[in-house]
């Protein structure tokens, strides 16, 4: 029975993880066709902004504050990328909406660029962030244990997605940018900018690539390759979920979660990802526009 | 119309995936040789002859340096190459060898095996350096080995390894099975409890130590509890944590490899699992890895190499205060740094011996050759170019730095394929195939 509750519970954990990491992809990627290869280089921004405010608050805040650096990292992370991300479209990516093949290659020079630019910066080696106090240990139930910071993650995810949810779907900016997606045409002509919307857009998604960079220095390496770990993931996450529904991302990524964490236990960890691989082909001979297909046409 | 470009995009996608998983694949791909290398045996052996008469008469001795100063072994490599530069430096201040500066020509292999047999070949024939220093993964190195033995070059390679190879064109500064992954096993086994647990990633040298440790476990008296590899990568230890816990080993004995270190140990001490409840020991983590991983989660743990920041040598003091001016206070050495740096040591003092760059001379004249390491003493093996070095075991502090606790006394003689060891017999047959 704990083997039960512990595996649904890292499945749960790892689908949080990979829904964070989807999530600004699914914006830039899922909404907004833009293959973006430097997605994985904004969570790396991301991480190196939690970074930085580490040191600035172990060299200038009192002791007693250090903690705070955490809290504070996710905010001004989700910014930084987000303007990152604003240059990036900007300069580059809005010339190439309508050649998905040049935005690929763009976004992957972009990325390689990223990655040495923090190699140069940063150096080579991997950093250390400490995590902060209060998501040390772990909530002890009976005889298992679930890692604060773990919950931290599966906390935030959520916090994320309501705020998207509530962006989209509940404001009239969050509005406009589904007409536009929807119908880019019609929008412009009953007076969206739509090149405001691109910008904007554009800029959420990496937003979100930054507080997933800053959530995973709680659970591994710091690097200018960071990126590269986890750019795979996402896309699956979005390509299963279905391309253009930010929701399949949620059933894309719980459903990855749980299925990679149940494969690796019963077998080990390389052929639990060759399964996760299988099913995952399998999956879209059957649904080949993901688990959510949403209707509209600029999709079809 | 648009519905086809859609399936056209995921299509694309799809291929790129392809692209980076075969990327990481390629870390598995041990033999990964270039196949083009056959047609180039004939060109070499004229150039083999011009490199001679013309790197006698200029003043300066060019050297080859091949590390990955890009990509994910960028990390691990950087430091190497900025080592052996120190040395270099030093050599050159002190008056070079026979009389000649050493010019130093850095190549990037990539962290891309057959990057690393490309410039390899274009160090040898193109720049005709007179020696290579450079590597870090078996891959790396199995991809320069023929092309290095073609062109009847000289590989200097720093970093320990899985043993099973002995090319008569490559010296190996790095330990051997027997001077590290060995002598730690043995002495877990003494001081630590018999119930071992083996995770490492998924290639070519994990899988061959770990074969060794299962044979030597079997002899010695350990038992086995669990062997588990992770894809080069990996990020989330979740399950392999929930394993541990389920079959509750004494030790575990850890062959990660890069950045999987850092997860592991980040959420090893997030689910509770200190080093007084279990023992991990790490032969693939040095200083410069735990400044990453973050000295607070690995704190207590164990690794095995030959050398560390804190050992108490005169030559290691000023080589720490060497390195450190060179490139900052930040800096930290480590086992495979101090290897890269008395590699060239060694090498110039051949080259010395030889009165000659030529590779068939200093290669005789290297047999034997000593010098004072930073780790300790050490000698060139004349049979299998490996060198004798000392084991030592350290644990982690708090502030990223290792404490010894245990050292072999005198340098070991290196064992590549375990010939010394009874149980590793029908091993060493198998995988030196």
């Amino acid at each position: 029975m704990t083997q039960i509750i512990l595996t649904l519970f890292n499945g749960l954990s790892l689908g949080s993880i990979l829904l964070l990491i989807a999530l600004g992809l699914a914006i830039t990627f899922g909404l907004m066709n833009v293959i973006n290869m430097a997605h994985g280089e904004l969570i790396m921004i991301g991480a190196y902004v939690t970074y930085v405010m580490q040191n600035l608050f172990l060299n200038y805040a009192p002791q007693q504050y250090f903690d705070l650096y955490f809290i504070l990292s996710i905010p001004i992370a989700l910014l930084i990328a987000a303007g990152v991300g604003m240059i990036l479209e900007f300069s580059l990516i809005r010339f190439l909406y309508r050649r998905p093949l040049d935005s690929l290659l763009a976004t992957w020079g972009v990325g390689l660029m990223l990655q040495q630019l923090a190699r140069s910066i940063f150096g080579a080696p991997n950093v250390g962030v400490q995590s902060p106090s209060f998501l040390n240990g772990g909530l002890e139930v009976g005889t298992l244990l679930f890692p604060y910071s773990r919950l931290f993650i599966i906390g935030l995810s959520i916090v994320c997605l309501v705020s998207i949810y509530y962006y989209f779907y509940r404001t009239s900016s969050g509005r406009r940018v589904r007409a536009v997606m929807q119908n880019r045409q019609m929008a412009e002509c009953l007076g969206v900018s739509t090149r405001k919307v691109d910008l904007i857009t554009f800029a959420i998604g990496s937003g979100f690539a930054g507080v997933a960079g800053c959530a995973l220095t709680l659970l591994g390496a710091i690097g200018p390759t960071i990126g590269t770990n986890y750019i795979i993931d996402a896309f699956m996450v979005v390509v299963v979920g279905g391309v253009g529904a930010l929701f399949g991302a949620v059933a894309g990524a719980l459903g990855i979660g749980f299925f990679n964490t149940v494969f690796e236990y019963v077998t080990n960890a390389s052929l639990g990802k060759v399964l996760i691989f299988l099913l995952i082909i399998a999956f879209l001979q059957w649904r080949p526009s993901g688990l959510v297909t949403s209707r509209s046409r600029s999709l079809d | 119309m648009r519905k086809k470009t859609h399936y056209f995009l995921l299509l694309i996608v799809g291929l790129v995936f392809s692209m980076l998983v075969a990327c990481s694949a390629a870390d598995n791909a041990a033999n990964a040789t270039d196949p083009e290398e056959d047609e180039t045996e004939t060109e070499t052996e004229e150039t083999t002859e011009t490199e001679e008469t013309s790197s006698e008469d200029e003043d300066t001795i060019k050297v080859g340096i091949l590390h990955s100063l890009s990509g994910t072994m960028a990390i691990s490599e950087t430091s190497v190459r900025d080592s052996e530069l120190l040395a270099i430096k030093e050599i050159n201040e002190n008056g070079g060898v026979l009389g000649k500066q050493l010019e130093p020509i850095i190549e990037d292999g990539a962290s891309d095996w057959p990057t690393f047999a490309e410039k390899a070949k274009k160090l040898l024939q193109q720049d005709e350096v007179a020696t290579i220093f450079g590597g870090w993964t078996s891959a790396s190195r199995k991809a320069m080995l023929p092309v290095v033995e073609e062109n009847n070059g000289l590989l200097w390679y720093p970093v320990q390894y899985e043993g099973m190879e002995a090319s008569p064109n490559i010296f190996y500064t790095g330990a051997a099975p027997n001077q590290q992954i060995v002598p730690a096993v043995s002495w877990l086994l003494e001081n630590r409890g018999t119930k071992f647990f083996l995770l490492g990633s998924d290639y070519v040298f994990p899988r061959t130590a770990n074969a060794a440790i299962k044979a030597q476990l079997e002899a010695e008296g350990g038992e086995l509890l669990a062997e588990e590899y992770t894809p080069l990568g990996h990020t989330d230890y979740n399950t392999i944590i929930a394993k541990i816990k389920s079959e509750q080993p004494e030790v575990i004995f850890n062959t990660l490899n890069g950045d999987s270190n850092v997860a592991f140990f980040k959420q090893l001490s997030d689910a509770g699992i200190t080093s007084d409840d279990i023992t991990v020991l790490s032969v693939s983590v040095a200083e410069e890895e735990i400044k990453g991983i973050g000295a607070d989660v690995i704190e207590g743990h164990l690794t095995s190499w030959n050398y560390y920041q804190t050992t108490d040598t005169p030559e290691n003091e000023e080589f720490v205060a060497n390195y450190k001016a060179e490139y900052g206070d930040d800096a930290v050495t480590a086992d495979p740094i101090e290897a890269g740096y008395f590699g060239v040591y060694l090498w110039a003092k051949a080259v010395e011996a030889a009165g000659t760059t030529d590779v068939d001379a200093v290669k005789e004249a290297a047999k034997g050759i000593e010098f004072d390491a930073p780790g300790g003493p050490v000698k060139i093996d004349g049979d299998n170019q490996h060198v004798y070095k000392t084991v030592r075991i350290g644990e982690v502090r708090s502030d990223g730095q290792i404490d010894e606790l245990w050292n072999s006394g005198e340098p070991l003689k290196p064992d590549p394929y375990l010939e010394g060891y009874d149980w590793a017999s029908e091993l060493s047959e198998a995988l030196s195939q």
